[in-house]
């Protein structure tokens, strides 16, 4: 008879008001094999993590560990059934020193006092087992790098005898060195006989570290391959593989004169080098993986995070400049954090809307609420804005009219290059078609816009350009129709 | 665009010479530089009175520097506790208060001292954990249950005292924080002094060595991930503010000691100085750092100033002027050394 699978999830589904995140998930992990888990940026694979975790709830569908019914309450529920998650954000106590870390909760005490030299020696046996004796039980984990501080962490899954290890997106922040060495511990793992759950957007790093591999798409599980025998071409295909929805209008638009211009831009960390000339009336899209490093681009272009090296040109204006100076220059950007960044929840749309430019509003240094509303009034007809008075706290509404209020914000500015991050992230489809119709009004009125989307079709659908971004480094702009979402989705992952 | 991996060739495991891991780790020392330096600055301060004020350095002196400084030390024992479990807690003063005015009822109602002290210890435990209950029960940031509590506990106490000092015959408990006389030479400083030293002692040999102690640093760094390992996060955040509470029980009888009578009005503003000692001493508001050494250190130094000052003749204003500025430039001292180490790590 077969054993069963170490872990098994079967019909997951999960949903969030209207959005349907996890619709009929199917995916099972053997003992002692790494199974890697695929799928586009949004595709349900941390909604999946999250509940195999204990941190959500499925509303449908079963969890199995060695054949037994498993359904944690919460994540402690789950790290004590044998279930051990390691994010790309790793969660150590800083203060505590590394052993501390591994027995923290578990520590051997007699008469509530700990037991040092049993510590000590549990923590460098976990150390030993995945081949660490050189990270020092005694070292303050807030102290050693990234790279270590990750085996400190898979040391603590090891030593509460985890069954089931997820490691999301592990190497992100890791140099080369340090990814050859998790591999090697990982296959050191599975040869113990550990299932491992393997979170990667880089290919070809799942092709060398796992056994198998399983394709999420829009919430579905839609294929499991050996590793073994599937192309990267086919993984892609399987990744990507959607109609293009009918949702995108594009007027003809003639191009202007270059109105923004980049040259071998590169900021702190990320960006390590882009080059780009925007012009005005079109738009260019900028596709690329989750930390390519595409955010940390339009933060530079607008002056919020520093730039080590390069140049940017906003029409005649040369130079790296404050976020208040571009502003003024006529750029203006679009948060992909609407919630944290983006907007003040807790004031209006009135406010909101107007904030970045309130001189117009009244006599100098005063601001007339009657103006303001006004103002705020000129766009909420003509972008659909549903809500009861320009003085309703913008918490109360949709996300899809919170975003317009924030684009509302750079046409309030009357800017002439937008800078887009994620414009349509979270929001409902109508609000997205309306949203894909101003951006198209906004190019043929002479607007430039620079638009980030982690989403192929919408990127195909809207852009006259798209350049594709690669840990760091910004690709050639090319015109639309000579790309294809199978050919961005290879260059993103760096093929 | 292309990776440099090369799967063929792996690095080995063992790239580098394990190290020894009997070494010392390197912040062991670090930390022990740390309290070195609040020393030194100790030391220095200390010298700067002595070469300054006729007699200030003779064992009398020193005596009643110890003898002063206990309220503050003690009491600031439990909000290291609390500061190192990410806490704060305002209402400490008001709870000297509540605590001296409970001694001196149980003691004006004639029972015995012992019963009285151990009177004020419960009254403020029953403080803490009040405090305790709220913040983990209310999930309301701490700063707002205590300040909420600082107004409630000084009430209760001017309440419990009608309104004026309660005046009770101390019954010996006036010598915990009183001078030597003659005869007690033996003891080299007063038993309220030798509290305070062993006070000190246990709650640092706690927090380092007791499974309690290191869950409340783990707490402190780093809630979520205590919980995830088990740590039972909101039991262990009400036993440091009752443990607090019980700690400021014991610097409230030294309060009750100094002024033989429960002032209801006693020791307002108190919660300053006892945070200040902590702040001084290393300790970080964000959590998950502070020493119960350090903070001895940081009492002894405002004391000091306090104390030399009066001794020179400044004027109050002028000695919290300075103890101002220090405790400015003790945080910025901290923040400094921490961004280096955080640099460091690169």
């Amino acid at each position: 008879m077969m054993s069963p699978p170490r872990l098994e999830m079967l019909g997951v589904r999960k949903r969030f008001g209207a959005t349907i995140a996890l619709d009929g998930v199917d995916f099972a992990v053997d003992p002692g094999s790494v199974h890697a888990l695929v799928g586009e940026n949004g595709a349900g694979k941390s909604t999946l993590m999250k509940i195999l975790a204990g941190a959500l709830k499925p509303d449908e569908g079963q969890l199995r560990l060695d054949g037994e019914s498993f359904a944690p309450m919460n994540p402690l529920a789950g790290r004590r059934a044998g279930v051990a998650m390691i994010y790309q954000e790793l969660s150590l106590c800083p203060h505590l020193s590394v052993e501390e870390n591994i027995l923290l909760g578990m520590e051997p005490t007699v008469a509530g006092w700990l037991k040092r030299g049993e510590i000590r020696a549990r923590a460098r046996d976990a150390l030993q087992q995945l081949g660490h004796a050189d990270i020092s039980p005694k070292a303050r984990a807030g102290t050693l790098s990234i790279a270590k501080q990750q085996l400190v962490e898979i040391g603590r899954a090891v030593a509460v005898g985890c069954r089931v290890l997820v490691l999301d997106e592990p190497t992100s922040s890791l140099t080369q060195a340090d990814t050859q060495r998790l591999f090697q511990l990982v296959a050191t793992l599975k040869n113990r006989g550990h299932a491992i759950v393997y979170i990667s957007h880089f290919l070809e790093e799942v092709k060398q570290v796992a056994d198998k591999l399983t394709v999420l798409r829009d919430g579905r599980s839609v294929g499991t391959r050996d590793v073994a025998g599937a192309s990267i071409s086919e993984i892609i295909g399987l990744m990507v593989g959607r109609q293009m929805e009918d949702l995108y209008p594009r007027s003809p638009r003639q191009p202007g004169e270059a109105i923004l211009e980049l040259d071998a831009l590169a900021g702190k960390s990320k960006p390590r080098n882009a080059s780009l000339q925007l012009r005005r009336g079109e738009v260019l899209g900028i596709a690329g993986l989750m930390g390519a490093g595409r955010t940390e681009l339009l933060r530079t272009i607008f002056g919020l995070d520093a730039v080590r090296s390069g140049r940017v040109r906003v029409g005649t204006f040369i130079g790296n400049h404050s976020p208040t100076r571009r502003l003024r220059e006529g750029v203006g950007m679009l948060s992909e954090d609407r919630k944290g960044e983006g907007l003040a929840l807790n004031l209006s749309i009135a406010d909101n809307m107007t904030m970045s430019n309130l001189a117009p509003l009244g006599p100098p240094g005063l601001v007339a609420p009657r103006r303001q509303d006004a103002a705020a009034r000129k766009w909420i007809a003509p972008l659909a804005i549903k809500c009861r008075s320009p003085r309703q706290p913008i918490g109360q509404l949709s996300g899809g009219n919170q975003q317009k209020v924030a684009i509302a914000r750079l046409l309030h500015h009357d800017v002439d290059v937008l800078l887009l991050d994620e414009p349509t992230r979270g929001i409902d489809v109508g609000s997205k078609a309306q949203i894909y119709r101003l951006i198209d009004e906004l190019a043929c009125a002479g607007k430039a816009v620079l638009m980030v989307s982690s989403y192929l079709p919408e990127l195909l659908g809207t852009c006259d350009r798209v350049a594709v971004m690669c840990r760091g480094v910004l690709g050639p702009a090319r015109d639309v129709e000579q790309l294809d979402a199978q050919q961005i989705m290879m260059e993103a992952t760096g093929n | 665009m292309t990776k440099t991996s090369t799967p063929e060739n792996p690095l080995p495991l063992e790239h580098r010479p394990p190290q020894t891991s009997n070494a010392i780790a390197p912040q062991t020392w670090i930390g022990w530089l740390n309290i070195f330096g609040s020393f030194l600055a100790l030391l220095a301060i200390y010298a700067f009175f002595y070469f300054q004020a006729e007699r200030f350095g003779d064992a009398r002196t020193l005596e009643t520097l110890m003898r002063q400084m206990t309220i503050v030390a003690i009491a600031a024992m439990g909000m290291t506790l609390i500061i190192v479990s990410g806490g704060i807690d305002l209402s400490v003063g008001s709870q000297l208060a509540v605590v001296a005015v409970a001694v001196a009822l149980i003691l004006k109602a004639g029972y015995n001292p012992w019963l009285a002290a151990l009177g004020g210890i419960g009254a403020g435990a029953a403080c803490g954990l009040i405090n305790g209950l709220l913040i983990t029960g209310l999930r309301v940031v701490p700063f707002i249950v205590t300040l909420g509590t600082l107004g409630i506990f000084r009430g209760v106490a001017k309440q419990l005292a009608h309104h004026q000092p309660v005046n009770a015959k101390p019954k010996g408990l006036e010598n915990l924080t009183a001078s030597l006389g003659d005869g007690q030479r033996w003891m080299l400083v007063p038993p309220g002094v030798w509290i305070m030293l062993i006070i000190v002692a246990a709650t640092a040999l706690m927090l380092r060595y007791s499974r309690f102690g290191r869950h409340v640093v783990a707490v402190g760094s780093n809630e979520q991930t205590a919980r995830l390992c088990g740590v039972r996060v909101n039991r262990t955040k009400i036993l440091v503010y009752t443990l607090a509470g019980a700690l400021t029980g014991v610097a409230g009888i030294m309060l009750f000691s100094r002024l033989t009578q429960g002032d209801p009005t006693s020791a307002a503003g108190d919660e300053l100085d006892i945070i200040a000692a902590v702040v001084i001493g290393g300790g970080s508001l964000s959590g998950g750092e502070g020493s119960p050494l350090g903070t001895l250190i940081g009492a002894a130094i405002m004391q000091i100033i306090s104390a030399g000052g009066a001794h020179l003749g400044w004027e109050n204003s002028s000695q919290e002027i300075i103890t101002g500025v220090i405790i400015v430039i003790a945080v910025t001292l901290d923040r400094l050394r921490h961004r280096r180490a955080a640099a460091s790590e690169g």
